[in-house]
């Protein structure tokens, strides 16, 4: 498998990237913080509108080193990409599935079994993990919902349909998530998603783990010569990385909601982190924020078997493979897309 | 035979990739899965040559050029001469510049030492086929270079050597047409091959898809 190289977050606002020979030298007006070698990394992404110089875009874009800008609360704003490689035969198939709904559905169906799955089983292992704290039965309900949609998502041929399981399952899962959290849970409660802004703790930290999880996806299908943003579940929609987003429904839980609550339950995060803006909207603080990128990089490293490759991988490299997967099957290597059913 | 359209030439050092497994020279020249596509590779190296002025030496009765584009419309190739050695020959060419004639006889290098099969060969004499038809001339013979053992092979070459590498070539034009990627045949080489993460070759070994699935939902 592939090595899984670093990735450098640049969270401190109004610095300067630059190229200096073979490294990335970041200053602060006249100071430097810090120097890094270009060859140890496979991205770069800054927050708050830290500027890079030409020299340096250049170098990153022949490296295929992933240059991405977001905003300081982790919105994403441009990518810097060099000449478009790779495989046209490959992505002409992935325009032909986009193109064929029912071909489209077949590849969904499996993105969306994952992501039921691993909710399926995010709740069983807590049960067993935490069997004196929870609501058994009630999980247990949930559980044994997920199960049915999971078979019903089986034989689906039709996207609206397969949307339609889809949500329900999500509403189910999302009914319990609230019981995951088992410390801290006056300041970090769950009652239900919400986005455009951010209205709680909790919903403030999912949205930041899916910000660094797509970022992870996208450029994992762009490193394997895929469109990201020609999807299958998700329709195309100008500026929208449409499979990305579906390949972040299998990863979602299992890679993201995990990890945010690992970050509550290990009391990694402090809610003294958080504040709220006049709108309602929570915003994280920059040390919060920094904690978390820190968390993220470590998870990355940690490893698992990879339930179909049967290989061990890092958590880092799971976007990487399935993207491979995926390549994979649409050159028509493979029977059928094999989502990650962790367990 | 027609000669080929210049757009659908393919890269001479492809035969080495070819030679050593069809699905790797596919991966690279049809797929261009590339971590660096080899066109781009390519370029940059003829351009750092073509920056330095000795291209051309002169010793003796030879003429010792580097990095010299060749392409051939016949075969439908197109790459670059490690070095090609300029004789002094009565039976030779007239070269541009140059007094008196000339023949000419390709030197490839290569990293290790001499293999047991001959896949150096057939790049070898991909290019020699390059060189004469460009310069016009009949050659019958070829260098290559052992950097490991810093020794230098003749490679007398025949006629059915041509047939065999015109037909390689075929065979990679038919796959180029079709942009098929042939299916993986693993084997130790596989532990060699630079494209392992890539191809995933013992992936295509695995059950199917279908039953990973049916079996992990019968938990
Ligand atoms: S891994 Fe093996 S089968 Fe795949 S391209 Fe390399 S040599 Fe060929």
């Amino acid at each position: 498998m592939k090595k899984l190289l670093n990735t450098l977050f640049v969270t401190t606002p109004d610095t300067y990237l630059s190229l200096d020979g073979e490294n990335i030298v970041i200053r602060q007006e006249e100071n430097i913080l810090g120097r890094y070698p270009l060859h140890n990394l496979e991205a770069v992404c800054t927050f708050g509108y830290a500027g890079v110089s030409p020299a340096l875009m250049g170098s990153c874009a022949e490296r295929s080193i992933g240059l991405t800008f977001m905003t300081r609360t982790g919105r994403f704003l441009a990518r810097v990409t060099g000449e478009s490689r790779g495989n046209v035969v490959l992505r002409k198939e992935q325009y032909r599935i986009s193109d064929d709904e029912r071909r489209s559905a077949l590849v969904a169906r499996n993105f969306i079994l994952g992501k039921i799955y691993n909710a399926k089983w995010i709740l069983e292992r807590a049960t067993r993990d935490y069997a004196l704290r929870l609501d058994i039965p009630r999980i247990k309900k949930v559980s044994a919902a997920l199960s049915e949609s999971m078979n019903l998502v089986h034989s689906v041929e039709d996207l609206d349909i397969l949307r339609g399981v889809e949500g329900s399952a999500a509403v189910q899962y999302n009914s319990v998530f609230d019981e995951l959290i088992l410390q801290q849970k006056d300041d970090f409660f769950f009652r239900g998603r919400n986005k455009r802004p951010p209205l709680d703790n909790v919903n403030a930290l999912l949205s930041f783990a899916y910000t660094l999880l797509s970022n992870d996806v996208r450029s994992a299908l762009e490193s394997v010569g895929l469109d990201a943003y020609v999807g299958f579940l998700h329709r195309d929609r100008p500026g929208r990385a449409s499979l990305a987003l579906d390949m972040m429904e299998e990863l979602r839980g299992v890679y993201a909601d995990r990890f945010v609550l690992s970050l509550i339950n290990k009391k990694l995060i402090n809610p003294k982190g958080f504040y709220r803006k006049e709108n309602g909207a929570v915003l994280m603080d920059d040390d919060t924020r920094k904690q978390v990128i820190k968390g993220w990089q470590e998870r990355k490293q940690e490893k698992i078997i990879h339930p179909y490759l049967n290989e061990k991988i890092s958590w880092g490299l799971v976007p990487y493979s399935q993207a491979l997967l995926l390549a994979r099957y649409i050159r028509g290597d493979l029977d059928e897309y094999p989502p990650f059913l962790w367990k | 035979m027609p000669d080929y359209n210049e757009d659908d030439y393919l890269l001479l050092s492809g035969i080495q990739h070819f030679n050593f497994c069809r699905r790797q020279w596919a991966l690279i020249h049809v797929e261009q899965q590339w971590e660096e596509n080899v066109r781009t590779l390519e370029g940059t190296y003829v351009h750092r040559i073509a920056d330095q002025p000795h291209l051309r030496e002169k010793r003796g009765n030879k003429l010792i050029v580097r990095a010299l584009p060749v392409h051939s419309g016949t075969l439908g190739i197109t790459g670059i001469c490690d070095v090609v050695e300029f004789v002094r020959d009565p039976a030779g060419i007239p070269l541009s510049g140059e007094e008196g004639l000339y023949l000419p006889y390709p030197v490839e290098y290569k990293r290790g030492k001499p293999k047991k099969n001959d896949s150096d060969r057939s790049q070898l004499i991909a290019q020699l086929m390059c060189l004469e038809e460009m310069l016009a001339c009949d050659l019958s013979l070829g260098y290559l270079y052992y950097n490991e053992t810093k020794h230098r092979v003749e490679v007398p070459v025949t006629l059915s050597d041509r047939e065999q590498v015109k037909a390689v070539l075929q065979e990679m034009h038919h796959y180029f047409a079709k942009k098929h990627t042939p299916k993986a045949k693993a084997g130790p080489h596989c532990q060699s091959c630079s494209l392992h993460n890539v191809c995933l070759p013992e992936m295509l070994k695995k059950r199917s898809v279908a039953s990973y699935i049916e079996s992990r939902l019968s938990e």
